[in-house]
């Protein structure tokens, strides 16, 4: 393989992985993970902790 | 008092020492940047001596700001973070312990022999090869007591805040053992292992990356927590900060190459470095995107809390600074701003407005917490300092954006029969209104270091007070 065919594959492998991580984040099945997620800086508090930003939205709308 | 302050689950001990010796080097490294600015309009001010000369002043002063203030912010930082997000105490305490006095015994012999004028002559990595083995050993145990902590969290989540510290710690200890490689002659010198250019690529590879993970990085996790701590609602988007973490880390390593824009260094590892500094404007601004709009909904905020003002401020100077940084990497750009006192004005922006206002915020969120407190002794005060860091920054950042224009165009500016119009002594003269202007601009932002100071101690004193049982009967 020379060396533009090997920059073109690596160009291409790292956009999938690109892609493949946004996937991840943005999908609905993680979506509970990341809302819960969202919450830990007040999971050790004694105040009330705020809803997730995600849920309140789709109360609104 | 120390028995009364004691958190049943967390390590706060440790905390409360990183943040004091925060202010503490904060005060210290910002007088040097004032002494230094203060030589560049009056040179008498080196008094002739090599230890209060220029050249051994300057890295005392990037030094302790990048080292000792900021390292100390982040360690103070992730400590408290990753106990408080991991529901977790700390898994060692006498490791934790080193790390604190390991860190400054790093950092004052690191001051002591760079005023000897001991110095390995690469930037940001000017400490010679004994106390690059000792910030080795500190900079392990630290990386063992962070992630021995994530290890045994009691929640199922790992914090994005702790991934972000995670990714600054890992990488400042790889970046620092391969550009510190260096061949030892005598206890106070050595070689590096590396020549030519390929030791400037290390050097810049390091540079920049000390850049993007201690000072970008390192302060992205105090932002993911503080921030959202501060305005009581959490990060705008939970799942862009997971595309940002990814993106960012990902991207930082490869862009060091453009402080090395034509210099020796291949060509296509000049235009390499460009790109992927213009690419990194997108990670940087979700970042910042995210932060900012955390705070929707709750704007109203910024009219009565000072603290959330200097958290948020700090992210307009990141987005500015990740701005600028991209556009100055370009290599058309940088023909013109390159060895200017633009890249100064560049490095402070990000240094003083973003990395230091970010530090400032979380601390006044943190001393109250630390010490038992409501709040701090006077919150008016935050709100003056606020102010004062603002105009210094604002004051800094302009004198050097004029002063670099001014010396780039004179430096390049040719007769017709093509000799240079100008001397190197003709710009210096020029220069000197934005000298006089940067020096009161770093002399405001060491004011409002010396408020917090101030503060601190008396928010401290508070604590003490109350510990005292006969004085809470009185």
């Amino acid at each position: 393989m020379d060396i533009g065919t090997f920059r073109g594959v690596m160009t291409l492998l790292i956009m999938i992985a690109f892609l493949g991580v946004v996937a991840w984040a943005f999908s609905r099945r993680r979506r509970d993970d990341f809302d819960e997620a969202s919450r830990l800086p007040f999971a050790d508090d004694d105040e009330e902790p705020p809803r997730a930003r995600d849920k309140q939205e789709d109360n609104d709308a | 008092m120390s028995q009364a302050l004691e958190h049943p689950t967390y390590n706060y001990k440790v905390v409360r020492q990183f943040a004091i010796m925060t202010v503490v080097w904060g005060i210290l490294g910002m007088s040097l940047g004032v002494l230094i600015a203060a030589q560049l309009i009056w040179p008498e001010l080196n008094l002739g001596l090599p230890w209060t000369s220029f050249g051994r002043l300057r890295p005392m002063h990037t030094n302790t700001v990048v080292f000792a203030f900021s390292g100390s912010a982040l360690m103070a930082t992730s400590y408290y973070v990753v106990q408080r997000t991991c529901q977790a105490r700390l898994v060692s305490d006498r490791l934790a312990a080193f790390t604190f006095w390991g860190w400054q015994a790093v950092i004052v012999s690191g001051l002591v022999t760079l005023n000897l004028g001991w110095n390995t002559s690469k930037e940001y990595a000017e400490f010679e090869w004994p106390i690059d083995l000792l910030l080795a050993a500190v900079w392990i145990a630290y990386a063992a007591v962070f992630l021995g902590t994530i290890r045994r969290r009691r929640t199922s989540h790992i914090y994005v805040a702790n991934w972000f510290y995670a990714g600054f710690i890992l990488t400042i200890g790889v970046l620092h053992i391969v550009n510190s490689a260096e061949i030892p002659v005598s206890l106070s010198k050595s070689y590096s292992a590396y020549a030519g250019a390929v030791d400037a690529m290390a050097q810049w590879w390091y540079g920049h990356n000390a850049v993007g993970f201690l000072l970008t990085a390192g302060f992205l996790g105090m932002m993911y927590y503080f921030v959202p701590k501060q305005a009581g609602r959490p990060i705008y988007s939970y799942r862009l900060s997971i595309v940002h973490f990814w993106a960012l880390i990902t991207t930082y390593m490869w862009a060091g190459a453009h402080h090395l824009h034509y210099t020796a260094l291949p060509d296509w590892a000049q235009s390499l470095g460009m790109v992927m500094s213009i690419i990194l404007l997108a990670p940087s601004w979700g970042g910042m995107i995210n932060g900012m709009m955390t705070l929707s909904g709750a704007w109203h905020k910024l009219r009565t809390d000072p603290i959330l003002r200097f958290l948020v401020v700090a992210l307009s100077f990141y987005g500015m600074s990740t701005f600028e940084g991209p556009m100055m990497a370009v290599k058309t750009v940088n023909a013109l701003s390159h060895y200017t006192d633009w890249t100064i004005g560049h490095v402070h922006s990000g240094a003083l407005g973003w990395v230091a206002m970010i530090t400032i915020g979380s601390l006044y969120h943190l001393f109250p917490r630390l010490y038992g407190q409501q709040e701090m002794y006077s919150v008016k005060l935050i709100a003056v300092h606020f102010w004062m860091a603002t105009i210094g920054t604002v004051l800094y950042i302009t004198a050097m954006w004029v002063n670099g224009v001014l010396q780039g165009l004179m430096w390049r500016a040719v007769n017709d029969d093509g000799t240079l119009m100008y001397t190197f002594i003709d710009t210096l003269e020029a220069s000197h209104a934005g000298y006089v202007v940067r020096w009161i601009g770093g002399g405001f932002f060491l004011g409002g270091m010396l408020l917090m100071a101030y503060n601190v101690a008396m928010t401290v004193r508070g604590a003490a007070r109350d510990a005292q049982p006969a004085a809470r009967t009185a």
